[in-house]
């Protein structure tokens, strides 16, 4: 039995491990990206996808064929590969799937604090939610379960506080979800093709297999009684439980592991059991709302307790029913762009000359942060064009030619491309300036690779996706690479030629991120020797009189 | 901050704490968590926070600790938020210890102890620490003392070792696990530097 201190992040990874999960994709997202980055590290195959949308296909795929796969995106890049998730609900899977979200209560790296327990709902799916980083490895492997028992998707849910908190994981070291089948395709067109004939058997059993795992899981493991006073019972699901369990150590406890469908009957006869009992949940009362909505008597949290994370502190306020004001956290120094970032000279030209930024998702979104204070709007990945195009229609001409959209590289190709699609076929009569902060990686979540660097996610050679290739096929009238940082006058002058202009413009400011630099020469270096090798080998390979 | 107990100071001191020299720090410097702090659970836990900016090795040193206490064979669970805040922000880690550690976060102002890596962030995080829990300010290791720069980190933990129930063979074995070894020498010097000027202070407020 190994005994490790490990991330909720890194138990998933090794979980997945020992389940044989044949492959694991994603997109970065704080704070999932490190599962992928240990499944690799520990040996498993790993790969970025563009966006979280295209890695749920591949991994749908996968399952399809009768793998075992995972996919990995914080709780908003759920929202991207939502359209897929809610029919392959449907259509369910031969081998497992299973899809973790990370939510981000508090918002320590996120635009939203929004609840993804709704999304198990919302798509019919169960969810699996663990606690500690232990519970990260087992529950994985229950998951993995629940997967090939119903052949269906599970969505699998973290936190911030789980994915990153390291606490010690016991594990086996093999498999313990039993051995993977050989992939091998079979075909099954009414299960599998989702034209409204064959659909709407497809949400009858959907709907039919929920029931059985409702049931199933009234008895399962996943949802735990823990004994204590009758006086006070506590009803709770992931990191808020140890949190409960610390503040409030005589009371019971019903732990909640299997969040959907949810233990109705072992919550009514917990509830009856107590003479008060109370749900401490993070964010949304998805819980306490089920609960009550069954007819069973819970206590819900205070409504201020639905924003930001839960501590001991908090959790002890929510059982003493307090809602005085809380004691305001002390403010540290905010994060800021690094002193010898390439984008300095971007955001000190767009402040300079009152451009109105529809920005993105990324470091870069840090220039909205003083000393710069030159972004106007972030809402999603991708978002910066079409806002940056909407503004250009509405606007009156003089505001119009000051409106930019910035975009990041690895932002760019994960959902910047359709916006840009759009920008070829609606133009704005005043054209539009769109500069892609290209810094050669990801860089926000920890300088990860991704289609534009040319990279795979352990940093091997790949083919190579052309940023500015893709806006001149797409239609853009204008497209300059250039080193701003190196060249400040040139990048200015530029920027005033293309505001001016009433066309459309494609600005790659390019420069490697200062932290991935070094890295990026080394990667290339041994890319180059692996190219060099192979020229080499070819050329013996061929038969003598042609050498 | 103050240098008050001084009575311990002496060369016969350099190997750090022993039954004598808790003797000598008093019954009201005795740092660690005691059962009039709440609950009978929270007595065997010991909670630390590790303060700085992004970048000044925060994470490092949390890491070093935290197996310090797996590798003594305690429970052990260590939080803290990635992300944003890696550009330069102000971070904070938490490590708790003991026989059972429930939640992974130090309660708010339950800390036993306070180690802060940037100077700026001493005001800021002093508010975590529990009355009478200790501080590690970085002014407590003088920078021409350091044998070098980046080694703060593993100097104040070798400051806090002399404080904690922790073997410090524990401590040492997990900077060793943590840094490559070139910078063994290095940072051997550093911890036995903060270790030794934690004994000649006692405790720092």
């Amino acid at each position: 039995m190994e005994r490790q201190l490990l991330s909720g992040d890194e138990a998933v990874a090794l979980a997945a491990l020992h389940a044989g999960v044949a492959l694991g994709t994603g997109y970065p997202g704080t704070p999932s990206t490190e599962i992928l980055e240990s499944f690799d590290a520990l040996g498993g195959r790993a790969q970025w996808a563009p966006n979280e949308k295209v890695a749920l296909e591949v991994g749908l795929g996968a399952a399809f064929g009768g793998a075992r796969a995972i996919v990995t995106m914080k709780h908003v890049g759920l929202n991207v590969a939502a359209d897929s998730l809610f029919t392959a609900a449907y259509t369910g899977v031969s081998g497992a799937l299973v899809v973790v979200t990370a939510d981000d209560p508090g918002m320590s790296s996120s635009q939203n604090e929004q609840d993804n327990r709704r999304y198990a709902v919302a798509a019919g799916l169960p969810m699996v939610e663990p606690s500690d980083s232990q519970e990260a490895h087992d529950f994985f492997l229950t998951a993995i379960e629940i997967s090939e028992r119903w052949h269906m998707p599970v969505l699998f849910r973290m936190t911030t506080r789980v994915c990153h908190s390291k606490s010690i994981v016991m594990s086996e070291g093999h498999a313990a979800a039993g051995s993977p089948r050989s992939p091998h395709f079979e075909h099954d067109i009414n299960g599998r093709v989702m034209i409204p004939a064959n659909a709407r058997p497809a949400h009858r059993r959907l709907r039919a297999k929920l029931a059985e795992i409702a049931a199933w899981g009234e008895d399962s493991a996943l949802n735990r009684v823990v004994p204590g006073d009758p006086g006070l019972g506590v009803v709770a699901d992931g990191v808020a439980y140890l949190h409960a369990a610390e503040s409030a150590p005589g009371a019971s406890f019903l732990k909640i592991g299997l969040v959907n469908p949810l233990p109705i009957g072992k919550a009514r006869a917990f509830a009856a059991a107590h003479t008060r009992t109370v749900v401490v949940e993070e964010g949304d009362p998805v819980i306490a709302d089920s609960l009550l909505a069954a007819g069973i008597a819970v206590e819900s949290k205070p409504e201020m307790y639905r924003f930001g994370e839960l501590d001991v502190s908090r959790v002890r306020r929510i059982l003493a029913r307090d809602i005085s004001p809380e004691p305001a956290a002390g403010r540290g120094k905010p994060p800021e762009l690094c002193p010898a970032c390439p984008y300095h000279t971007v955001y000190a030209t767009l402040k300079k000359h009152h451009c109105i930024a529809a920005g993105d998702i990324g470091c870069y979104t840090l220039g909205v942060l003083p000393p710069y204070q030159a972004m106007d709007t972030c809402v999603a990945m991708g978002a910066s064009i079409g806002v940056g195009l909407g503004l250009r229609h509405v606007l009156p001409d003089e505001e119009a030619r000051r409106v930019v959209s910035i975009i990041g590289d690895s932002t760019f190709v994960h959902s910047g491309i359709s916006g840009l699609v759009e920008m070829a076929y609606n133009p704005p009569p005043t054209g539009h300036v769109v500069i892609v902060l290209d810094n050669g990686t990801t860089a926000m979540t920890g300088q990860q690779e991704h289609p534009g660097t040319g990279r795979t996610l352990d940093h091997g050679p790949t083919n190579k996706l052309s940023i500015e290739g893709i806006a001149t096929a797409i239609g853009i009238q204008s497209v300059t690479v250039i080193d701003a940082y190196a060249e400040p006058e040139r990048f200015e002058q530029l920027l005033l030629e293309r505001l001016a202009a009433s066309e459309l413009s494609v600005i790659v400011a390019r420069r490697p991120c200062i932290l991935a630099a070094a890295d990026i020469r080394r990667w290339e270096g041994q890319a180059a020797a692996l190219r060099a090798q192979a020229a080499e080998q070819a050329a013996f390979d061929l038969p003598l009189e042609e050498r | 901050m103050s240098a008050g107990h001084r009575a311990g100071r002496g060369a016969g001191h350099r190997a750090g704490p022993s039954a004598g020299h808790r003797a000598g720090r008093g019954a009201g410097h005795r740092a660690g968590p005691s059962a009039s702090d709440g609950a009978a659970h929270t007595a065997t836990v010991t909670n630390v926070v590790l303060a700085g900016l992004g970048g000044q090795g925060v994470i490092k040193a949390s890491d070093i600790l935290a197996d310090a206490a797996l590798r003594a064979g305690l429970d052990v669970k260590k939080s803290e938020v990635h992300g944003m805040s890696q550009r330069g922000g102000s971070v904070t880690s938490d490590v708790r210890f003991g026989t059972a550690v429930l939640s992974p976060m130090v309660p708010f102002g339950e800390a036993d102890y306070l180690v802060v890596l940037g100077s700026s962030e001493v005001e800021v995080t002093r508010p975590l620490l529990r009355p009478g829990g200790v501080l590690f300010a970085p002014d407590l290791i003088p920078d021409a003392d350091l044998p070098n720069k980046r080694s703060l980190n593993v100097a104040l933990l070798g400051a806090l070792s002399y404080h904690l129930e922790l073997p410090v063979e524990a401590m040492l074995e997990a900077v060793k696990a943590a840094l490559p070894a070139k910078l063994h020498a290095v940072n051997d010097a550093a911890f036995e530097l903060g270790r030794k000027l934690a004994a000649a202070q006692g405790t720092i407020r």
